[in-house]
């Protein structure tokens, strides 16, 4: 399912906008604008309209983009940038009709994996790896998500990694002195939360990624990373430690640490969703991505309340006894700029600034993500997500959330067989069948 | 999606059309005597003439109509035919072609035998507890009585208000513990699921059906008091000479007089929720765990979320196939008297 990356909760006002925006722009234009110039003649500079989509669609992050816009339009005499900030929902759908009908922007987001190579075998998407080298190369590690058969597709932007996101005001009211580092730690908190009457955490199982990235965090946990990587590669489910993740996550929902209604709960729209419980009070802790802080503003803002504000901070995820994998390994993804195949070649070059020092940098101050330009992380001035930083560049290696690298196909049916084990209808075994089952389909 | 929506609009165009047939025929009976009518003076020569003239008329008439049903009804089904042939992943052209393995799958697939299954209890339920209080409402408003315009307004303003926004509004008050309905239970000593209605395996599908009572009773009392319009008032007087009670009344002469009412909205129920889909989604989106899901939302689940559209399409192929079957043995065996009764009556009215 589309996870909403740095989507704030959907104001409908704003949606409503981007989205006759994006009608209005889907029409007439043909974004592939070489040799529209009438006339042709020599020395006129040629007019090129690029399409720009991006989900940074409230406050300072829209102004931002716009602001980029405008700025390479400047620099680059006759190129027009036709920007949409959508919210990322929205978004993910637009693009999915897009890609269908094949009038696509020319810039546009990528996560990754096996979306990104469904979407490179279908000749969609452009290759970057000669266009964008300089870019690449100073990227380093961080683009290999992105990479398909060694060629590099999309330019990450943003690289974040998910861990629990908690409220030290409640922390402290339950006696608990330091974040925990274990899982026993972790189940000690959660009783001391539960005795002080706090829910302790906060879960969007109704979307089903929420809670999906428990198992997924689970099996990094009890996996080492070359099981990881070989499933990845062959869809080969069967060794033991995929099962004994889903061991690990029932006994945790044995310990019914969630919130009440956590499985009709939504992951980001409202006060009632899971972030917005953690962005009221309601609850403790909730497990997000680096994405959570803009989530929680946007949510605090629409309802006009004040906020978590100076009482959140990071922990990653616990180490689990007994498990085969490493505990700084981390579970995370990211966004990178995508080009479409039939996008003139200014579009890559728009896709390059937007990965310059300069833009990286305005990016990173207003904590609109986790830079991958290593010469912005500096500047990233949120506290807790320059921690996330911290761990993010001191793991082993970072895996990609498994529903995106399995692909839709095998990644939504997994997902929701793990909502089935919160719910409980499945066992752990279940999951791992259910998973085979649907990768064995796309082989 | 587009696809998906198509789709709908297609069931609902093709199954509503035997359902509408039946007053239309004698309309279009009235129309077509019409230009034999106007082409009288011509004597037996014009006779020829207006025939061309007849058969231009209908084309030019026709036209239009039959190239929206073309472009919207029939392209969308062939095309979901042709999609639910192949593995096809959502864009790109068409390579693998498998046969009749995506129906095996959507059949073989506990996932959609649920959902099926789901469909039947919503379109019995369905039935089940709006006629009965769907009756009963609209005998109470037909009598005179103070407000009787305020209480009929108020009872259609659910079917009015759009299915998403009910949709919010109802998930609001389910949400456990703040939401409206908890608060209330809690007030009167009462609680809830601890996962809330909606959050509780046992409790989604009862919630989801007490939600579509509410949005859709209006509909039928609205339909039933129309028809009960219909019924004429020398009936009543005559029982009442003859020392009817109310009850007796009721029974022996408005409700088989709403007959043909009553089966038209059980018709048009059963199709709903057959294709139900936007309510569901808005409130639990087919969960906790397929608690909830639906046919359409289980099409939607392998389309638009698992880029299954091979299999989506074989979906949306089964669920017309079930909504065609269903209507037509609807049409044969209960409908069919009510084509009989309006043709003797339109007779006896010309004469």
């Amino acid at each position: 399912m589309a996870r909403m990356r740095r989507a704030s909760a959907g104001i409908a006002l704003a949606t409503t906008i981007a989205l006759l925006a994006a009608c209005s722009n889907g029409g007439s234009d043909t974004p592939s604008g070489d040799g529209t110039t009438a006339g042709g003649g020599g020395g006129k500079v040629e007019e090129v309209t690029l399409q720009w989509w991006h989900n940074s669609n409230t406050g300072e992050g829209k102004t931002y983009y716009d602001k980029v816009a405008a700025d390479f339009e400047a620099a680059n005499p006759g190129v027009t940038i036709e920007v949409n900030a959508m919210q990322h929902e929205d978004m993910v759908d637009k693009l999915a009709a897009a890609m269908q009908s094949g009038d696509m922007p020319d810039i546009y987001m990528e996560r990754g994996g096996g979306e990104l190579a469904d979407h490179v075998n279908a000749g969609l998407t452009k290759d970057l790896s000669d266009a964008a080298a300089d870019t690449i190369a100073k990227l380093g590690g961080t683009v290999s998500g992105f990479q398909v058969d060694g060629k590099t597709y999309a330019l990450p932007f943003s690289l974040g990694v998910v861990g629990f996101w908690y409220n030290k005001a409640l922390f402290a009211e339950a006696g608990i002195e330091a974040p925990p580092t274990t899982w026993d730690e972790m189940y000690d908190a959660i009783d001391k939360l539960k005795a002080k009457g706090i829910a302790p955490i906060s879960v969007g199982a109704g979307d089903g990624w929420p809670a999906a990235h428990y198992w997924y965090y689970f099996a990094l946990r009890q996996c080492k990373q070359d099981v990881l990587v070989d499933a990845v590669g062959s869809l080969d489910f069967s060794d033991p430690c995929f099962v004994r993740a889903g061991e690990s996550l029932k006994e945790l929902l044995d310990a019914q640490p969630f919130n009440d209604g956590f499985l009709s709960t939504v992951a980001q729209k409202g006060a009632t969703s899971a972030s917005g419980l953690l962005a009221t009070g309601k609850v403790a802790i909730e497990l997000q991505g680096h994405w959570e802080p803009g989530v929680m503003q946007g949510i605090t803002d629409e309802i006009g309340e004040a906020g978590i504000g100076e009482n959140l901070a990071w922990f990653a995820f616990p180490a689990v006894t007994g498990g085969e994998g490493d505990p700084a390994a981390q579970l995370g993804g990211g966004d990178a700029w995508a080009v479409s195949e039939k996008a003139p070649d200014v579009a890559v070059d728009f896709a390059e600034y937007l990965l310059s020092d300069e833009i990286q940098k305005g990016f990173a101050e207003l904590d609109m993500g986790l830079p991958t330009n290593s010469s912005a992380s500096k500047y990233v001035s949120d506290a807790a997500l320059a921690s996330l930083l911290e761990v993010r560049d001191a793991s082993p290696f970072v895996q990609l959330y498994f529903d995106t690298a399995f692909g839709p196909a095998v990644g939504d049916a997994m997902n929701a067989k793990i909502v089935d084990l919160f719910a409980g209808k499945a066992s752990p075994q279940d999951i791992v069948s259910a998973t085979q089952a649907a990768a064995d389909l796309e082989k | 999606m587009i696809d998906v929506a198509d789709e709908a609009t297609a069931r609902m165009g093709v199954t509503a059309s035997p359902a509408t047939s039946t007053p239309t025929v004698p309309v279009a009976g009235r129309a077509s005597a019409r230009p034999a009518a106007g082409g009288r003076p011509g004597g037996r020569r014009g006779n020829g003439a207006s025939s061309i003239r007849k058969g231009l008329e209908i084309t030019l008439f026709v036209a239009p109509a039959l190239a929206l049903l073309t472009l919207f009804v029939a392209v969308p089904i062939a095309r979901a035919v042709q999609i639910s042939f192949y593995k096809w992943k959502g864009f790109g052209d068409f390579e693998k072609f498998v046969g009749f393995d995506n129906y095996r799958r959507v059949l073989e697939n506990t996932e959609f035998i649920e959902a099926f299954q789901h469909n039947m209890i919503i379109v019995v339920a369905s039935i089940a507890i709006q006629l009965p209080l769907g009756l009963a409402i609209a005998l109470l408003l037909n009598r005179k009585m103070r407000f009787q315009g305020t209480i009929r307004t108020l009872i259609f303003v659910p079917y009015v208000i759009s299915e998403v926004i009910a949709g919010v509004i109802w998930y609001q008050m389910f949400v456990p513990n703040e939401g409206l309905i908890d608060t209330v239970l809690d007030k009167i000593g009462l609680s809830g699921p601890q996962q809330g209605f909606l959050g509780t395996l046992d409790t989604a599908l009862p919630a989801l059906v007490v939600v579509l009572t509410w949005k859709y009773l209006g509909l039928a009392v609205i339909l039933f008091l129309a028809g009960l319009q219909g019924v004429p008032e020398e009936l009543y007087e005559a029982a009442q000479l003859d020392g009817a009670t109310w009850w007796q009344i009721q029974r022996r002469i408005t409700v088989p007089m709403l007959g043909p009412t009553l089966r038209t909205w059980a018709f048009l129920s059963m199709i709903g929720s057959l294709q139900l889909f936007d309510m569901v989604w808005v409130l639990t989106r087919g969960g906790p765990a397929n608690a909830t899901s639906t046919m359409a939302t289980f099409l939607v689940q392998q389309g638009m979320q698992r880029s299954n559209f091979g299999i989506a399409a074989a979906a949306s192929v089964i669920l017309f196939i079930v909504a065609l079957v269903m209507a037509l043995v609807y049409q044969r065996f209960i409908m069919n008297r009510d084509n009989t009764v309006t043709v003797v009556r339109r007779k006896k009215v010309s004469r």
